[in-house]
């Protein structure tokens, strides 16, 4: 699933020791993910225009090599409504260090689930499901699984969590698109494989996973040294 | 690469046993094998000379056979030598329990005898083992014999990265009544790893269940392993250590810090229908029962008890353990109640736990097993025995067991393990009932049954 374009984001990002956030959303949008349409920008006017297009409301988040957890710098805002709030977000991101940009996101809804992937020593990358959001390391409702994964692997992994039935429809709410989840995970089980010699560990988080599609939302990779 | 001569050798040289020293291990594993194992065991010493009437050979290449197997005790600097002997005069495989390899800083030497191996086709075990305990043909271990406890001969092999853990699980087999087929300590794995010993016993007759005991996995050897067990057509067992995470690593991202390594593990090899023991505890009880059943079976259990409170016991560790008791229809409830004696048939209850009371007699008990073991609302059955109840006899364990053959349901006995209890246990595992020194230990026994 590597094609041309992937490799040379991933041989460019290893003097960093980890992909930058539109990067990242690159590679899974040319490996064939539902990424959120999205814009860099560092200048207000450019930073309008690109919102306007998105269409507000509208996620922005802060680009920069030296920042890899972005919401301890409040480096994500979401709910943007207008010109306004945008260009006042950005003099503030304009501020942190190592600013090389902000990254404008169409807001995505649905259940925030994490899909992430681990380069494990003894035996190699292995896949992550779990109730994403901050609050993912607290709760810890995750299961694991050896990439690839197959649709019983999948199957077996979403039914493991304890949230499972927020999936499922829970009081009234409308069911998640399961079969999307599960292709999602397919093809990144798959791409991981490939990305092996490449990655030390991945968080998709969140993945916006609504009755229709799953959306990735935030995306980091992080480099072997 | 071909182990049988590694494990089932029929001649053996054992290299550097002393003509003064009667204590050398490379003399306790000489006089073990020449005393008490069918192997032709030859004892080898570079100086060459006598101990007592047995020649001590000064080079391999003056041995009268072809040998299967060379043990080597040598110190690690002399063993690239070993090797090059034993590989000129074609023996076929070695132990060397010889430590002070890449575990005392001496990685070179290490690689140097794998590479050796390699290229002259070479198994060897070790280094820094015990080697291999295999009933019917040799015991490479430097125990004295008569201070090792000997498992009886049967059909659970265990395979350890520690020597003292393998010794010590012998005991515990031994005291459990689990039959051994192979106990092998692979020390450093430089060579035949955990996945090369799987291959062979799959495929080994005498072997029925296959565990290991691992700290951990070379790079990307956990992956190959654990494809290789899914394919086993025995249960895989595995006990790991090593579980917690050495101290607080930076981790950058959220799913390494949730997927870590003994995390990554777990999932690994229970994806892979790879059964993980806790403990040691767990570990007997899954061999013991597997080694009897290896048909994996529906998660309902049927109970029949003489006391209430072993039965409520019981139901608690079987629903912790994920495992139902179901409430039996009233057909099969009125059926046991029928067939019970008469002191019996007012004061039982027979909705699952079936508890027979302190007035139950071994009829009792076989009358229940039978209207249990032909009902399909239940998938094992385990019973609880009180063996100091008046009408309960040391027969029970093999009335029980011709029932169990008649039903094809698998039956799990507890009773407490105490020297006068013994002759009753062994009614029940000498005649094909696993029987657990706890309520606990007979439930994990059904868990595992329950593998898929």
């Amino acid at each position: 699933m590597l094609n041309k374009e992937i490799k040379s984001i991933l041989e460019k990002s290893k003097k960093w020791g980890w992909v930058l956030e539109p990067d990242a959303k690159r590679i899974f949008s040319l490996a064939g993910f539902q990424t959120p349409k999205f814009a860099v920008a560092k200048k207000a006017e450019e930073a309008i225009e690109a919102a306007r297009k998105i269409g507000y409301p509208v996620v922005v988040k802060i680009v920069s090599p030296e920042i890899i957890h972005k919401s301890d710098v409040k480096g994500v805002v979401i709910g943007i409504k207008d010109d306004e709030r945008l260009v006042a977000v950005l003099e503030r991101f304009r501020k942190l260090p190592g600013f090389a940009g902000m990254l404008i996101d169409e807001m995505a809804s649905g259940v925030e689930l994490i899909i992430g992937a681990k380069n494990d020593v003894q035996f190699g990358p292995m896949m992550l499901l779990g109730f994403g959001g901050v609050g993912v390391e607290i709760y810890k409702d995750v299961s694991l699984r050896m990439a690839p994964l197959s649709n019983a692997h999948v199957e077996g992994m979403m039914k493991e969590l304890k949230a499972y039935p927020l999936l499922t429809g829970y009081r009234g709410a409308k069911p998640v698109n399961i079969s999307a989840i599960q292709k999602t995970l397919i093809r990144f089980s798959k791409l991981m494989m490939d990305m092996k010699d490449y990655f030390e560990s991945v968080d998709l988080n969140p993945v916006m996973c609504s009755d229709k599609s799953c959306t990735i939302v935030d995306a980091r990779i992080m480099l072997k040294k | 690469m071909n182990l049988k001569p590694l494990l089932e050798p029929k001649t053996m040289a054992v290299i550097g046993v002393s003509a003064t020293n009667e204590r050398h291990p490379a003399n306790v594993i000489f006089d073990k094998n020449h005393h008490r194992y069918p192997v032709q065991v030859f004892a080898v010493n570079p100086k060459g000379g006598q101990l007592h009437d047995e020649t001590l050979y000064a080079r391999i290449s003056d041995l009268p056979q072809k040998i299967d197997l060379a043990v080597i005790a040598a110190r690690a600097e002399f063993v690239p030598d070993v090797f090059t002997q034993c590989i000129k005069a074609g023996v076929k495989s070695a132990a060397v329990v010889s430590g002070g390899f890449t575990e005392g800083g001496r990685k070179d030497l290490q690689d140097k005898i794998v590479a050796m191996a390699r290229e002259a086709d070479f198994p060897f075990i070790g280094p820094n083992c015990l080697g291999i305990f295999s009933p019917l043909h040799v015991d490479t271990f430097f125990l004295p014999i008569e201070r090792m406890i000997k498992p009886n001969y049967g059909s659970v092999a265990f395979i350890s990265q520690s020597g003292g853990i393998l010794v010590d699980q012998m005991i515990k087999f031994s005291q459990q009544g689990v039959g051994m087929s192979k106990a092998i300590s692979i020390g450093n794995k430089a060579f035949v790893k955990e996945i090369d010993l799987l291959r062979y016993l799959m495929t080994d007759r005498t072997t029925k269940v296959i565990a290991f005991y691992v700290e951990g996995f070379a790079e990307g050897e956990g992956r190959d392993f654990v494809l290789a067990a899914e394919g086993a057509p025995k249960p895989v067992i595995i006990m790991k250590s090593g579980k917690s995470e050495a101290g607080h690593r930076a981790v950058s991202s959220h799913t390494a810090s949730m997927a870590g390594d003994y995390a990554s593990f777990k999932a690994a090899i229970a994806q892979h229908n790879i059964l993980e023991a806790a403990n040691e505890h767990e570990l007997v009880s899954f061999c013991e029962v597997l080694s009897v059943y290896q048909h994996s079976i529906g998660g309902r259990i049927g109970i029949i008890t003489a006391s209430g409170g072993h039965g409520a016991m019981a139901v608690d560790a079987c629903v912790a353990e994920k495992m139902s008791v179901p409430e039996l229809s009233q057909e099969i409830q009125d059926d046991m109640k029928a067939a019970v004696s008469e002191s019996v048939q007012t004061i039982a209850s027979f909705g699952n736990p079936v508890d027979l009371t302190g007035s139950a007699t071994d009829d009792d008990f076989v009358a229940c097993a039978k209207v249990m073991g032909a009902s399909d609302e239940i998938d094992c059955i385990v019973f609880l025995l009180l063996p100091y109840i008046p009408g309960i006899t040391l027969d029970i364990g093999v009335r029980l067991s011709q029932v169990c053959r008649q039903y094809k349901k698998p039956f799990i006995a507890y009773a407490p393990h105490v020297e006068k209890y013994n002759m009753m246990i062994d009614g029940f595992e000498l005649n094909g009932i696993p029987a657990s020194s706890s309520i606990e230990g007979a439930v994990l026994m059904a868990k595992a049954l329950t593998r898929k």
